[in-house]
């Protein structure tokens, strides 16, 4: 190691510059409202610790590079502990800062101690790597109980000692957003279509729940699935025109569409009222029984009143969660039931193949553009929801940016995986909200998610898929039973001492194949003589 | 995301073979046209499955097909071979509707009297309407989805009307589980029959390349063909699987009755199975009969055996009298 001591000086030299460079324009220069009009204000000290954290993880990495993991170990260690003393005394550090620290820690720390346990423990690399996939195999079947208790935990949110209107309100954002990434998943994910303009349908929804009830004074019962079907008619009409076109084509067009769409909000002032918006959207009532204000506005009594309680405006927040919530579960309800059907397995193999797809006659047009109507369906409801909980709406908040976002969460949950995407809204939409100071380098955030995700999962959060149908149950038993198919034994099979079909029946999933043997001596064979030129 | 043209991708690879083509093909007009006019006299058979007329595809100045005329009798296995570049994907592309020809018939006469063009439908009809299924050269499975998930896609139509059109899929109703049932068991049959049946629930992309080879043809199968084009269906299998997938032809063949059009490679597989073959060379066809008569051919021999010389020749010469 010694011996490449310039080497080595070189490459931390050139990584802090590489990090001065950019931690200057992000850290370093500030900008102050002052009275004097915006004034620039400089933070050197974070600014050179930054860029002597990161010199200093360079410097972990070329300790692994030379097998130095005893060193790397210490140095993680020691990042972690003084992260975690300077979260806990009052140092004038930003929090952000600390974090950094502690990850950057702990990402040195287990790299070495993997290293370590090879060298110096002599343990084989193929015993890591099959503990891993064990363990990703454990994760795997762990998902579905650990996806429920989640579940319970959100149904009962509200009733827990600890909750407040503040984690409900950030709860709803968060179940919007899953609920959006659940919508958009469906092109997305199953389809593979890259779909930019998801918010157009967002819009169409919020716009079609808040004139609907404004104009023609429906209830939020009747607008919720008018706002759906509206926004999937749309998607079906739009769908029609792009669908045709493939990869980075379809993706333009759509962003185009989506922009479309707020143009044409905003300038069809006579329905849309233009960029002012459309406000005082009536809130949603409890099933058209009671409303949730404090003085009555309609005919419908208080709520407040005819339980006889004391008014809060908790009432009406618990209920647009659960609102949300029962929207959400029945969104995954039906995409994991519809996923399993021929059409949601059309879906994957246009997305894995579609000019086999076409061979084997499936209609690309037709099958996309059913996946585009239930997307933008459900994009629809999403968008009523926001509509009735803000209660008032405008372009603005249709704007491009919430495709991506949405785009983001689906890519960054693993496409196809409903769990996968919910973990992505709640890191990417929750985080930001709980740790205010963090959400000004949001956007850094997300892209540097992006990245790090795109390094180490390049498939997203939880990316394995689950089999629509499966022949084979767990114990290797056969899910079907199957008489029909059982004729003659199978020609590209070896030879076995039961009939290849009896094997083949009892024999688990996972067994080696069988194939490629000779042909049994039972089976007619006509051969035809060999020409002169082989 | 997806890009259809992957076929297209050996075109690039292939260009080079574009300019000796044109210009043996001006060279060898005459003998070529002599051969047409034989074999056309010995194409149009009344009970024929598949009957082509004078199919021709042009890519830009590229005769890529140039009048081909050729049957299919059911239960047949028709080979068409020739050397590479020969257009004889671009004639399995016109069939199945990814090229629509310039010029040609291509008529499919079922047994129930029913007759089908095929150059009048699009590529997702001619699975349904025309029963005709194929394989393609470089394997195109769904190499996420599971073996068995292959199968059902190619039984979509059934399935689809079994669900109701997804409503009935939905709530599960009894017509739905019977389509899947019946699906399943089809799909297991097919599987059965070319070895994969113990693993139906492996993703098909991590298959081995020869079984992922017979998952294709076995999803081509499910979806009910009376004709099922093989594209050089030996390619990269070893000789024993090259030879058990001789025997699998032959016998799907008489069992199912199916027809069969098969383009190879392997000479062992083309000279031990087919009833006919018709041979291609630059798009035309120069020569067609049983494995016999076709063997003898001189013209055959030229094309394959001299390939190397025939062409030198003849651009040569081209270029001398330029
Ligand atoms: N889509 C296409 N565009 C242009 N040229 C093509 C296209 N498809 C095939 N060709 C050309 O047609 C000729 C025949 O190709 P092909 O049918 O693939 O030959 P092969 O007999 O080897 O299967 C080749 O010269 C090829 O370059
Ligand atoms: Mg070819």
């Amino acid at each position: 190691m010694t011996q490449d001591l310039r080497a080595i000086l070189i490459e931390l030299g050139i990584t802090g510059l590489i990090a001065a460079a950019l931690v200057f324009p992000l850290i370093t220069l500030r900008t102050i409202d002052s009275f004097e009009g915006l004034t620039i204000n400089a933070r050197w000290l974070p600014s050179v610790l930054a860029v002597a954290l990161v010199v200093l993880g360079r410097f972990g990495l070329i300790l692994l590079r030379y097998e130095r993991s005893a060193i790397a170990l210490a140095g993680g260690a020691a990042a972690m502990l003084a992260a975690a003393y300077a979260w806990s005394s009052d140092l004038p550090l930003s929090k952000l800062f600390e974090v950094f620290l502690f990850a950057g820690g702990l990402f040195l720390f287990a790299r070495a101690a993997i290293q370590w346990l090879v060298i110096a423990r002599g343990v084989e690399r193929a015993r890591i790597d099959t503990a891993r996939a064990d363990a990703a195999l454990a994760l795997r079947r762990a998902i579905p109980l650990a996806a429920a208790v989640v579940v319970v935990f959100v149904a009962f949110l509200p009733w827990l000692p600890f909750s407040s209107i503040y984690m409900l309100d950030v709860g709803i954002l968060i179940l919007t957003y899953v609920l959006l990434g659940w919508g958009l998943n469906i092109i997305v994910g199953y389809a593979g279509l890259l779909d930019l303009g998801y918010v157009a349908f967002y819009a169409v929804g919020a716009y079609a729940y808040a004139i609907f009830a404004v104009n023609f004074g429906l209830s939020f019962w009747w607008c919720l699935p008018l706002a759906g079907l509206l926004a999937g008619i749309s998607g079906l009409i739009l769908g029609f025109p792009v669908l045709r076109l493939r990869g980075d084509y379809f993706a333009i067009v759509t962003l185009g569409f989506g922009e479309i769409v707020r143009l044409v909000l905003i300038n069809w002032s006579a329905v849309t009222r233009g960029p002012d918006g459309i406000s005082s959207i009536p809130r949603p009532s409890l099933f058209g029984v009671a409303e949730f204000n404090k003085r009555a506005t309609g005919d419908l009594p208080l709520f407040h009143e005819m339980l006889g309680i004391p008014f809060s405006p908790e009432h009406r927040i618990i209920f647009l969660y659960y609102l949300v919530f029962t929207l959400s579960a029945l969104v995954a309800i039906f995409t994991l039931r519809i996923r399993t059907l021929p059409i949601g397995r059309a879906w994957e193999a246009l997305r894995e193949d579609d000019i086999a797809s076409a061979s084997l006659g499936l209609n690309r047009t037709r099958i996309k553009l059913v996946a585009f109507g239930i997307s933008a369906a459900w994009g629809g409801f999403a968008g009523a929801f926001f509509a009735t909980r803000q209660g008032f709406i405008s372009p603005e908040s249709f704007t491009f940016i919430e495709s991506a976002i949405v785009l983001s969460i689906v890519v960054l949950g693993g496409m196809g995986s409903l769990v996968g995407i919910a973990i992505a809204a709640a890191l990417l939409i929750g985080l930001p909200e709980v740790f205010r100071e963090l959400s000004e380098f949001r956007m850094v955030a997300y892209g540097g998610g992006l990245v790090l995700i795109m390094v180490w999962r390049p498939r997203g959060l939880l990316s394995f898929r689950e089999p629509s149908v499966r022949l084979f149950d767990r114990r290797g038993r056969m899910r079907f039973a199957a008489e029909g198919y059982a004729v003659g034994d199978s020609p590209l099979a070896a030879p076995a001492p039961t009939t290849a079909t009896a094997t083949a029946m009892t024999a688990a999933p996972a067994a080696p194949a069988t194939g490629g043997g000779a042909v049994g001596e039972g089976s007619v064979v006509r051969q035809k003589p060999t020409g002169s030129k082989g | 995301m997806i890009s259809g043209d992957g076929e297209g991708g050996s075109v690039e690879m292939e260009t080079e073979t574009t300019a000796a083509a044109s210009a043996a093909v001006s060279a060898t007009a005459t003998a070529a046209a002599t051969a047409t006019a034989t074999a056309a006299a010995t194409t149009t058979a009344p009970d024929a499955l598949l009957t082509v007329e004078h199919l021709s595809i042009r890519f830009g100045g590229l005769l890529a097909v140039d009048d081909l005329s050729f049957s299919a009798l059911p239960g047949e296995i028709t080979a068409i071979i020739g050397p590479n570049g020969a257009g004889k994907t671009t004639v399995f592309n016109c069939l199945t509707g990814f090229y629509s020809p310039d010029v040609g018939r291509l008529l499919m006469r079922h047994s129930d009297g029913a007759e089908v063009y095929l150059e009048r439908l699009e590529s997702d009809q001619i699975a349904r309407r025309g029963r005709l299924a194929r394989t393609f050269q470089n394997v195109r499975l769904f190499p996420r989805m599971t073996v068995l998930e292959n199968l059902l896609v190619a039984q979509h139509a059934e399935l689809m009307r079994g669900s109701l059109y997804t409503v009935g899929g939905l709530f599960s109703l009894p017509s739905y589980r019977r389509a899947q049932q019946a699906a399943v068991e089809k799909a297991c049959r097919y599987l059965n029959l070319v070895g994969l049946l113990s693993r139906a629930d492996e993703e098909a992309g991590a298959l081995a390349h020869g079984a992922q080879r017979r998952l294709e043809i076995a999803r081509a199968l499910c979806s009910d063909p009376v004709l099922l084009c093989l594209d050089e269906p030996a390619a990269g299998l070893n000789p024993s699987e090259s030879k058990t997938l001789r025997h699998f032809l032959r016998r799907i063949c008489e069992e199912e009755g199916l027809a069969i059009l098969l383009i190879e490679h392997d000479m062992g597989v083309v000279m031990g199975i087919s009833d006919h073959i018709v041979v291609l060379d630059y798009g035309r066809k120069i020569s067609e009969g049983t494995p016999e008569e076709v063997a003898g051919d001189p013209r055959v021999i030229a094309a394959y055996l001299g390939e190397e010389d025939a062409d030198d020749g003849s651009t040569s010469s081209t270029a001398a009298t330029a």
